[in-house]
């Protein structure tokens, strides 16, 4: 159900007029939503943050996890929270315009009540009204904007780029930007971004000196206050994402020398001082705690559309964390009252883009149009209609990552498969078609390679383990970022609290238990060893399409989700 | 780290160019013959388990200290093979500065002994089989101290 914006206000004023169609409450809300976006002017310096859009120019629909698990102090705290309880967490009214955007309630029926979100061009409109209320603001981008599509992938992110330059993004930081290799970064940094955007990350380093290898930080004048923006790009870009690409490259979070950098900053007369980061949520938390001078840390990587700032006490002071969701669904507006030198007081926003009440911006959709062109017979192919609904964001599966796992089965004769527990990827509605840029909303990465890999059964354990540690560590400082991987056939019980190497248990496969000692086809795709890019493989994205070219009706079905152990209760579970 | 002194050494790799280069870096003080020279210690390298290594290096029970020596390795390894580790101390007269994987077969890595007046840091890079501790002893004035912080190694992949 597409409609326009005005189109969209009259079916709301004729619902609620005729107490049809929709809710009392929802069409209530939605009278609040149109108001959402007249957000009263603050202080006196501001800033506008985006996170995460992966390369979504177009409106979409992206549906919140149901399930986003804490663990150890992290259990029930922002981020993991989910539905009600973040509502209740943060006071958001259920039933709400915001109620639909921060949480997985109700999704399917909310969703055609609300319609798409996000898209570049109404993205544009919001900035642009934020910016005129409030002179001098600067617009920041976290990252992971690059990648995400089929076209940004073949334009090698030329139309992410051309789209924030557009758009008047000040600073970036980077993830899935080194995907593209170093070269292409340093390339965009000293061409098409010079003197207009300005890329920064502390936490990159040459390999073997550790020379710095990009700006730090930048001091922006906002008011005539000066403004530190600290760049911190995700700290696993070369564990979690193929080290080849970026072999003189390391990483790491780098406290000593954020803490350092803040210092300096702070010595050369910024009066504000925060920190543009990719590390996720959780990392940013401890680092908040840990660290002093900062401001705010404004972060991504982790796709929590967190309706509210969360202080964090350190020896310093407090810091504000935040984050701001992805896929171009939410911009982030911090303002500042700075007096005499210091932050006095603040206001922070996370508003959601709602495609229908937002125009779009004419001179970003026609940028978007050109850089569209050359691909869009490609991307608009059917190839075939989902009964149910698909999505991928969520601890354990997706719907839509079920129909990748199910390929991969089909196609390479395999028992089990594994699919990447990403947190990007679109939702589509019940009764939609599935087109190929669909399945490239889910699978456009620059190491596509589908693999088929002989395991012994302690290999699977292991793999699952391992992964599962990285999302369900107790420290934060050792955790990725991403979600579980995905599993096709193989059962198994998960316990998030248990130690590692104690989490995975009773995998079973047809029902008979795992065999430590026997070896099982396992097909897979987005291997990160340069020995798999070597030996190649078909694209995950044409092994799906064939696939689905030929179900041409995805039945609506419960994906494989392993059995939870002492997790009963957390607030992080609908 | 401090950049100046990094690019000092890339400036002195440069000029060393590979034949001289010995002798350059023993110019800017980053070998000293006394440490290449010490004895080896053939005990505390062989040792299997930390409580053996410890003993073997006459530091039976080292006192914990984490604010005066500052031990700097990745939380999580980029790669498992070489793991950088950076070891100071702000202590007076630090004699000796030694490093330990406790999950590695053989569990000490590194020792270097510092002759008076040496700047007590030093850098090296590590190998890591699994996820383990990276242990920091030193030695000053006689004394024995210790640090430790866990470094994961993953099989990697599937983040974001």
């Amino acid at each position: 159900m597409d409609m326009n914006r005005r189109e969209f206000l009259q079916m709301l004023a004729i619902a609620s007029a005729g107490g049809f169609l929709l809710k009392h409450s929802e069409s209530y809300a939605a009278s609040d939503a149109a108001r959402m976006y007249d957000l009263p002017k603050f202080g006196n310096v501001s800033l506008m943050h985006i996170t995460d859009t992966h390369a979504q120019l177009n409106p979409m629909f992206f549906r919140e996890p149901e399930i986003n698990l804490g663990v150890g102090q992290m259990k029930g705290l922002p981020p993991h929270l989910v539905g009600n309880a973040l509502l209740k967490r943060f006071g958001v009214k259920p039933g709400t315009a915001e109620a639909h955007a921060y949480t997985s309630l109700n999704y399917v029926d909310a969703a055609r009540t609300y319609g798409k979100v996000g898209g570049f061009a109404h993205l544009a409109t919001l900035v642009k009204q934020i910016r005129a209320s409030r002179s001098g603001s600067l617009l920041l981008d976290g990252g992971d904007t690059w990648q995400g599509t089929g076209q940004a992938l073949w334009s090698n992110g030329q139309d992410m780029i051309d789209a924030c330059l557009e758009l008047g993004v000040d600073v970036m930081t980077m993830h899935w930007e080194c995907t593209y290799g170093a070269q292409r970064i340093k390339d965009a940094e000293e061409g098409a971004l010079k003197g207009k955007m300005d890329v920064v990350a502390q936490n990159v380093k040459t390999t073997d000196f550790g020379d710095p290898v990009f700006k730090p930080y930048v001091i922006r004048e906002i008011n005539t206050i000066p403004v530190a923006i600290i760049g911190q790009a995700f700290p696993y870009s070369s564990i979690a994402n193929p080290r080849y690409f970026v072999p003189e490259w390391s990483y790491g979070i780098q406290e000593e020398n954020l803490q350092l950098t803040i210092d300096e900053a702070r010595k050369k007369g910024a009066q504000v001082v925060v920190l543009l980061s990719h590390n996720g949520m959780d990392v940013d938390l401890k680092l908040a705690s840990r660290v002093s001078g900062l401001d705010a840390i404004l972060g991504g990587h982790t796709h929590d559309g967190i309706p509210a700032p969360i202080p964090v006490k350190n020896r310093g002071g407090t810091t504000l964390v935040t984050n701001a969701g992805s896929n171009g669904k939410f911009l982030g507006v911090l303002d500042f009252e700075v007096k005499a030198g210091k932050v006095t007081d603040f206001r922070y926003k996370l508003l959601p883009v709602f495609s229908n009440l937002l125009a779009a911006d004419q001179s970003m959709a026609a940028l978007m149009q050109k850089h569209r062109a050359p691909y869009a017979d490609k991307l608009s192919e059917k190839l075939a209609t989902t009964d149910g609904l698909l999505y991928r964001r969520g601890n354990f599966n997706g719907s839509f990552d079920q129909v990748i796992l199910d390929a991969l089965m089909k196609e390479k004769d395999a028992p089990i498969a594994f699919s990447p527990g990403f947190r990007w990827g679109t939702s589509l509605l019940p009764g939609s078609a599935i087109t190929m840029e669909d399945v490239l909303n889910q699978t456009a990465i620059t190491y596509p390679y589908t693999t088929l890999t002989e395991m012994k059964g302690e290999q699977i354990k292991m793999v699952l383990e391992d992964v599962c540690d990285n999302l369900f560590n107790p420290d934060p400082y050792y955790q990725q970022g991403g979600d579980m991987v995905r599993v096709g056939g193989l059962e198994y019980t998960c316990e998030p609290n248990a130690a590692n190497g104690k989490r995975i248990q009773d995998m079973r496969l047809n029902g008979k238990p795992l065999d430590a000692a026997k070896t099982y086809k396992v097909a897979g795709w987005a291997p990160v060893s340069e020995a798999a890019r070597d030996k190649g493989g078909e694209p995950i994205w044409d092994l799906v399409a064939r696939h689905l070219r030929a179900e041409k009706v995805v039945k609506a079905t419960a994906p494989n989700v392993p059995k939870l152990k002492g997790v009963a209760g957390n607030p992080g579970m609908v | 780290m401090n950049k100046e002194i990094n690019l000092g050494r890339r400036e002195a790799l440069k000029a060393g160019g590979g034949i001289g280069l010995m002798a350059v870096l023993g110019a800017y003080g980053l070998l000293n013959s006394t440490a290449a020279m010490a004895e080896w210690n053939k005990a505390a390298f062989s040792s299997k388990a930390m409580d053996e290594a410890f003993a073997a290096m006459g530091a039976a029970n080292p006192e914990v200290n984490a604010t005066a020596i500052q031990l700097s390795v990745p939380e999580i390894a980029e790669n498992g093979a070489i793991v950088p580790v950076t070891v100071s101390s702000t202590l007076a007269n630090v004699e000796q500065i030694t490093i330990f994987v406790d999950k590695n077969q053989n569990v000490m890595a590194a020792n270097f002994i510092f002759p008076a007046g040496t700047e007590s840091m030093v850098t090296t890079r590590v190998k890591m089989g699994q996820t383990a501790n990276v242990v920091a002893l030193v030695k000053a004035d006689g004394k024995f101290y210790r640090t430790a912080k866990e470094v994961k190694v993953t099989a990697g992949g599937c983040g974001g």
